[in-house]
């Protein structure tokens, strides 16, 4: 099982860098377009597109 | 990751047993691994909304074939020229599927480090910004409790749920399973189909798309209405849209593509507000192994849904070269399995008391020895 970040109760507040954040989105952003833009254009054969 | 390492080299080898329990045994775990962790993380990050968190888990589980079906044929086209994804017929070699396999793993592998660089499990005390927790005893259904994975098992919730979901994933399998051929079948002229393969592999990838946005949506939803009132939806509305394309899905290619594209949203969502469901009824305490048992039911169903659908549909001929009537038998017996799910989902009531974690337990010190408590 995982553990408690912590079991302190007056635990400070942490910040994540935005720089962290910015590059955990754009880790699961773009293979996630790249698989929705190759599934749209695979889809758009059934109406005709 | 491993397990692609390993059938990557079963493959190389042309050793079959190694790549069986590469890809099938060690990924078939390292999948159990991956998929219930962080659903029980992301549900105590957000116990005021555990629909939305288990939703976006788990779309990212289906989210992933979204992904890796693409990159693979053309990865697999890149390690052998001579094998075109676009060409029906084409098979890639040996060598470049166990290219492919290694490529993905070494892939996982930095993605999946990435995430457990950066996971955390919130503070025993954690709350979002004006969140109430007595909030959410309101909710009949929704317990402020815990009850241990071991004395789960042992109410009839637990297996009430464990038969709405295994209903709910057999018929969604049945739709899924034989996609492809199906909408060919659907629209056949004597012996050609109006449906090209190209197209229905489109099919394909359009019930992806809806699967993965039923995770979310659907899930998200069941936060404002709740869980049981979600499950009705799934299974009550699923069973109509069932009879609907057992009966008038032939009649015209967008009929056939709406009506499988909402069923298998009603799939994914069931897939998806399922832990939320277990939060609501067993608490966080071990809602990750109580998922993890519960998940059999996937297994099972994994097994009986293609039994089923390939059973009855072998009785009337070949998978791409029947007619939408062959299809019936097949899609009633699914009508039949969401009725009882249904029927399962409408008699699940709050766990009784004495399966209840005692007042005394300090969750994060039982999570420490989570095994120490029995049915009194």
């Amino acid at each position: 099982m995982s553990t408690p970040a912590s079991t302190s109760t007056d635990q400070q507040p942490s910040h994540t860098p935005t720089g962290l954040i910015a590059f955990a989105w754009a880790l699961v952003g773009i293979p996630l377009a790249y698989g929705l833009y190759n599934t749209v254009k695979a889809a758009s054969a059934l109406f005709g597109a | 990751m491993s397990g692609f390492l390993v059938g990557s080299l079963g493959i190389y080898t042309e050793q079959l047993w190694l790549l069986y329990f590469g890809y099938g045994f060690l990924g078939g775990i390292g999948l159990g691994i991956g998929y219930i962790s962080p659903v029980s993380t992301l549900i105590k990050w957000f116990p005021d909304r555990p629909g939305l968190a288990t939703g976006m888990a788990i779309m990212g589980f289906g989210g992933g074939a979204l992904i890796a079906s693409p990159l693979s044929r053309q990865l697999m086209n890149w390690y052998d020229p001579g094998y075109d994804p676009a060409v029906v017929g084409t098979v890639p070699s040996g060598n470049a599927v166990a290219g492919l396999f290694l490529t993905l793993g070494l892939i996982y592998l930095v993605f999946m480090m990435f995430g457990a660089f950066i996971i955390r499990v919130p503070a025993a005390d954690w709350r979002p910004d004006g969140f109430d927790p007595a909030s959410v005893k309101s909710k009949s259904l929704v317990t402020t409790e815990n009850v241990s994975a071991n004395n789960a098992i042992k109410t009839p919730q637990f297996w009430l749920l464990w038969t709405v979901l295994f209903c709910n994933v057999t018929a969604g399998i049945g739709i899924l399973e034989q996609a492809a051929p199906m909408i060919q079948d659907f629209f056949r002229n004597g012996e050609t189909s109006t449906v090209l393969a190209a197209t229905a592999a489109g099919f394909v990838g359009l019930l992806s798309l809806f699967n993965m946005a039923g995770r979310f949506v659907w899930s998200s939803t069941s936060d404002f209405i709740g869980r049981k009132p979600i499950y009705m939806v799934y299974l009550g509305v699923g069973l109509v849209l069932y009879v609907l394309l057992a009966t008038i899905g032939s009649t015209a290619i967008w009929i056939f593509v709406l009506l499988a594209a909402v069923i298998i949203s009603f799939y994914g969502g069931g897939f998806a507000t399922v832990p939320a469901y277990l939060r609501d009824l067993f608490g966080t305490y071990q809602v990750g192994a109580i998922h993890g048992r519960l998940l059999t039911a996937w297994a099972a169903a994994g097994v009986v849904g293609p039994l089923i659908i390939n059973g009855v549909l072998d009785s009337r001929g070949t998978p791409g070269q029947l007619v939408a009537g062959d299809y019936r038998p097949a899609l009633f017996i699914m009508v039949g399995l969401l009725a009882v799910g249904f029927i399962a989902n409408l008699l699940i009531k709050p766990v009784a008391e004495k399966y209840w974690e005692p007042k005394t337990t300090d969750v994060p010190t039982a999570a420490a020895a989570p095994e120490r408590s029995t049915v009194r």
